[in-house]
């Protein structure tokens, strides 16, 4: 039931304060503190308030990076939350075939973010790449070195094979946690499979989805080594997201005023459509009407 | 509406059964008559779950036929069979308010809007959810949920049967007695038929005109609840309806009637030779159909323990190398050491080879 | 050990779990706290063994105060509703824990973990895992690695409500046994009046964070000092009703007129509550003062050996009890006899006014067998 207050019970999280201190809290002030000043080299440095925010709101180049941040995560969530369900549906559900078919989704999971790039510029080489240099010769000219929209689709490629074995695993164990006395009642009432899905399984599901919804949208918000790998943001600009504009900034000009903003406002981004997400999922069905 | 004949079913989950043990159900005629309340009655794993899946559609028997009404239903799968169900764990529909929960085997079955507004009101009704109707299904409690699980089932004017899967293990003990009630009125109003699984004896009891008490996958003995308490067909059911259960008593036959510890109890001639050649021979005889007296005829016995239960006294004793229960009523003294016992000649019977023979 | 608390309350926050409570356990005797979920049983428990530590008054063993002693530095076994064994032992190994913690030599936890294994019958399963075994094995392990420690305070939550009817029948038979032929003082919570009743001892009814009333088990079912502990102790519940005592007789609320005599002799006019086991009404006249109810079915509830009927009189609805299991269809005419010297009579603030004689009415004239 309860237990009596105790207060060595407070030397117990402290430890717990600390690692979350070093960890998150102290660089976060770091980067809050470099984003009001300018920062000449080591010791001389001057409070600017809030100009590298105005300078990074007002700044075409990220407007452009953010859209097609939020187009590239809105695609995502798109295509891989729909078919990562699906698969989860139409995995087996016992014998070696249910664990086969979760060490093949679990692979693409357990490939390091670099070497996924790699393996995707080699596969869509036109000249050499399996999935390159078989659609070329189809006769469709494929480049992503050269077309935009070759590039996009190369990411997203890339992006749903890697991703949505993690939305299919969710979603798989969130359907065998449905208890087998509901498949039963709804045949005995006579459901059809889609009302089965959408009655039963769906909303047994919310709680992972909920879940998946959140972290691929954190991830693919977040995007960086992949497309860095394959692309290099190009070309032009076509692929540069948000972390990608980010890392030119801080590295490739050393700019880190600006840089510093930009990260505060990522993360607040980031945040705000976190949460905006969870409170949405969570009310999606509950009947709770606001 | 139906009656339901099983005809040499038989069940295993195994390929190719070969031992006795491998078999969830060993073959069994059984009908289930149109209207009446049935309970089936047994320990966890002595198939009784199964029995109710084969009924149910959801398991195909390895062996023999089920029909209803007399057509072979065998093959037939659960949503064409007619069949409703309750499950032990309240199954409801979240995202849909008590109504849309009513009105879902209905419309699944494209019934027009009309009629399942007015099946669900009367159904609403009937179990008292017409507050609820409204609201969503996913806040209402234990109790509640389970009506609405036995509420998709009465809406239907064709169901052949209702099953019930330990319906009220989720159920608070004090409203256990209004739902049990409730189901019983329903069963008197529309004479439905009815097939309540449960392990435990007192729900078994209260709720059906007939029980079917099930061990070790098969059917031991199918009667009324004053049936299994009176004549326990088997030893096991002795045992296990009434508390304290049956008392058993090894006996030796002699030529007019059974001897334990020495001491005589009469039987009759048939059942006498009945019981030869049987190996193991018992006497059964109920805590409630002993009488306990200070002195006077009948067996001796000593005196071992008293636990008074306030409306009653259980009285255990010693007959010889055996140990046997008493029950007295609170009023009766008991003596301390020695005491005699009398067998009510009605309600004493013996058992060979743990099989009643009368 | 004797053990108890002195005018102990256990606050959290603003809400109060326990009221100021003072028992005293008697050396080596079995204590039975009775009361509905959620009354202060396990809290009481809690309090006693040091896992709790008291907000206000004391707690003492053998008259030294240990209040804020820890629960491991005092001599404590306990059961709990749930099975819990370690999953990852055998059942020898789950029995011997406690006793190797202690330091007890090889010979000796060989020889206690096969006496006490032996003595709940689970001598033949010391080699296998819990994981294999049923639930009432399962908490027999559990029961045998409490009672292995022969602790001086045994404390017992509610050990059989998750077994099976008959399981629960035959291990609370093997307990009390267990429980005489102990020397430690044994607690045992439970929600049922007929577990207390078959265990015996004593009896400390609990309900809302008090102990209403103690005393040896049998005395307190008897003479329950309210209203509310003849209701915390009758299963099925008393038949309750209230009735105006005016001009020699009683009228209760559904018509019913109780001449007053024998124990009810000289109650003075005004409104009581009237309760009467249910046992004391049956559906055939047991004695020549027997009062009559005419009334329908409203179901027919069958326990154990038992058939209770819920009879509905005038708008209320009385429940007989009868030996034996009977059929009763709903709404069948029925009549009932209520045995007038078996009224408890309670007065609106619910305390005791009259109790039948000594509990132990008069015999039953006709005795009913079969």
């Amino acid at each position: 039931m309860d237990k009596w207050q105790n207060n060595r019970a407070w030397f117990m999280v402290l430890p717990v304060f600390v690692v979350v201190a070093i960890s998150a809290i102290i660089p976060l002030m770091t980067v809050v503190n470099y984003s009001v000043q300018d920062i000449f080299g080591p010791g001389q440095s001057v409070f600017v308030g809030t100009e590298w925010f105005k300078e990074v709101l007002t700044d075409r180049r990220l407007h452009e990076a953010l859209w097609r941040q939020f187009l590239f995560s809105g695609l995502v969530l798109l295509i891989e939350i729909p078919l990562g369900v699906m698969i989860g549906l139409a995995m087996p559900k016992k014998g070696w075939t249910a664990s086969l078919t979760l060490v093949l989704l679990a692979l693409p999971l357990l490939i390091p973010w670099n070497v996924i790039g790699t393996i995707w510029i080699i596969f869509t080489r036109p000249d050499i790449g399996l999935f390159g240099a078989t659609i070329n010769t189809l006769g469709i000219r494929f480049d992503h070195t050269a077309s935009p929209l070759d590039a996009w689709v190369t990411v997203m490629l890339m992006e749903v094979w890697h991703w949505t074995p993690l939305v299919a695993l969710l979603a798989y164990a969130g359907l065998r946690a449905i208890p087998e006395a509901y498949f039963q009642a709804a045949r005995i009432d006579g459901a059809s499979a889609w009302a089965v899905f959408r009655y039963i399984q769906l909303p047994k599901m919310r709680g992972v989805l909920t879940i998946a919804v959140l972290l691929r949208f954190m991830d693919s918000f977040l995007i960086y080594a992949e497309p860095f790998v394959l692309t290099g943001g190009g070309p032009g600009n076509s692929t540069t997201f948000l972390s990608i504009h980010l890392v030119k900034i801080a590295v490739g000009q050393f700019d880190l005023g600006p840089a510093a903003a930009f990260s505060i406002i990522y993360f607040l981004i980031v945040l705000l459509f976190s949460w905006l997400f969870y409170q949405a999922l969570l009310r999606v069905g509950t009947g709770e009407k606001r | 509406m139906a009656e339901i004949h099983l005809d040499g079913v038989a069940h295993s989950y195994l390929p190719n059964p070969t031992d006795e043990r491998d078999w969830a159900l060993k073959p069994m005629d059984h009908v289930w008559r149109d209207g009446d309340a049935y309970a089936l009655l047994g320990p966890s794993g002595c198939g009784k779950t199964t029995l109710l899946n084969v009924i149910s559609g959801l398991i195909s028997p390895s062996h023999g036929r089920v029909r209803f009404n007399g057509h072979d239903v065998t093959t037939t799968r659960t949503e064409h069979r007619n069949i409703a169900q309750v499950f032990q764990f309240p199954v409801i529909y979240d995202t849909m308010t008590v109504y849309d929960n009513l009105a879902f085997p209905l419309r699944n079955r494209g019934i027009d809007e009309a009629t399942v507004k007015v099946r669900v009101h009367e159904v609403a009704e009937m179990l008292d959810l017409v507050v609820h109707l409204g609201k969503r299904a996913i806040g209402l409690p234990a109790d509640a949920k389970q009506k609405i699980s036995l509420g998709r089932g009465l809406v239907r004017s064709d169901v052949a049967a209702i099953l019930f899967d330990e319906p009220l293990t989720v159920i608070d003990p004090h409203l256990k007695w209004q739902l049990r009630r409730k189901l019983k009125e329903i069963h008197e109003r529309y004479r439905l038929t009815l097939i309540y699984v449960t392990h435990d004896q007192n729900e078994a009891l209260t709720f059906a005109d007939r029980v079917v008490v099930m061990y070790e996958g098969a059917v031991l003995q199918v009667g009324t609840p004053q049936e299994l308490f009176e004549t326990p067909s088997h030893r096991f059911v002795g045992y296990f309806i009434g508390s304290p259960g049956m008392n058993f008593l090894p006996c030796r036959l002699t030529a007019s009637g059974a001897e334990v510890a020495g001491q005589a109890i009469p039987l009759g001639g048939t059942v006498l030779a009945q019981a030869a050649g049987a190996s193991v021979l018992e006497i059964g005889v109920r805590p409630e159909s002993i009488r306990l007296a200070d002195g006077g005829a009948g067996l001796t016995v000593q005196v071992r323990d008293v636990e008074d239960l306030g409306a009653r006294k259980i009285v255990t004793c010693r007959l010889g190398d055996h140990e046997l229960k008493v029950k007295v009523s609170a009023g009766q003294a008991v003596p301390a050491e020695r005491a005699t016992i009398q067998f009510n000649p009605h309600l004493t019977w013996l058992y060979a080879d743990g099989r009643l023979v009368r | 050990m004797r053990i108890g608390l002195d005018q102990a309350t256990l606050r959290v926050g603003t809400v109060t779990h326990i009221y100021p409570t003072t028992v005293d356990l008697a050396p080596d005797s079995l204590n039975i706290l009775l009361g509905p979920t959620l009354s202060g049983k396990t809290t009481l428990m809690r309090l006693l063994c040091g896992l709790d530590r008291p907000t206000t008054g004391r707690v003492w063993v053998d008259d030294v105060d240990v209040t804020g002693v820890s629960v491991r530095q005092r001599d404590v076994a306990m059961v709990y509703q749930q099975f819990i064994n370690y999953p990852s032992f055998t059942v020898y190994d789950n029995i011997a824990s406690p006793l190797r913690r202690a330091g007890v030599s090889k010979a000796d936890i060989d020889r206690r973990v096969r006496q006490v294994a032996e003595m709940l019958r689970i001598d033949g399963l010391l080699a296998r895992l819990p994981a294999e075994l049923s639930g009432g094995q399962q908490q027999r392990i559990a029961l045998a690695r409490a009672l292995v420690k022969q602790a001086r305070l045994l404390l017992l939550d509610e050990p059989l409500v998750n077994l099976d009817y008959k399981l629960r029948e035959e291990l609370r038979q093997e307990l009390r046994a267990i429980f005489e032929a102990r020397k430690s003082c044994v607690v045992y919570a439970t929600t049922e009046p007929l577990e207390a009743l078959m265990l015996g001892g004593n009896t400390l009814v609990v309900d809302g964070g008090r102990v209403l009333q103690a005393g040896p088990t049998i005395d307190v079912y008897n003479r329950p000092a309210s209203e509310r502990v003849g209701a915390v102790f009758s299963d099925p519940p008393m038949n309750m009703i209230e009735g105006r005592v005016e001009g020699g007789a009683a009228l209760l609320g559904d018509g019913l007129r109780v001449p007053l005599a024998g124990h009810l002799t000289g109650l003075s006019n005004g409104v009581y509550r009237w309760g009467v086991r249910t046992n004391h009404l049956a559906l055939s006249r047991r004695h020549a003062a027997d009062i009559e109810i005419d009334g329908v079915v409203e179901l027919g509830e069958i326990s154990g050996s038992e058939t209770f009927v819920h009879v509905a009189h005038n708008g209320v609805s009385w429940v007989a009890q009868e030996e034996g299991v009977q059929r009763f269809g709903i709404n069948d005419a029925i009549r009932v006899y209520v045995n007038p010297d078996a009224f408890f009579v309670f007065d609106r603030t619910g305390a005791l006014v009259a109790a039948p004689v000594g509990g132990a009415l008069r015999p039953v004239e006709e005795a009913t067998h079969g």
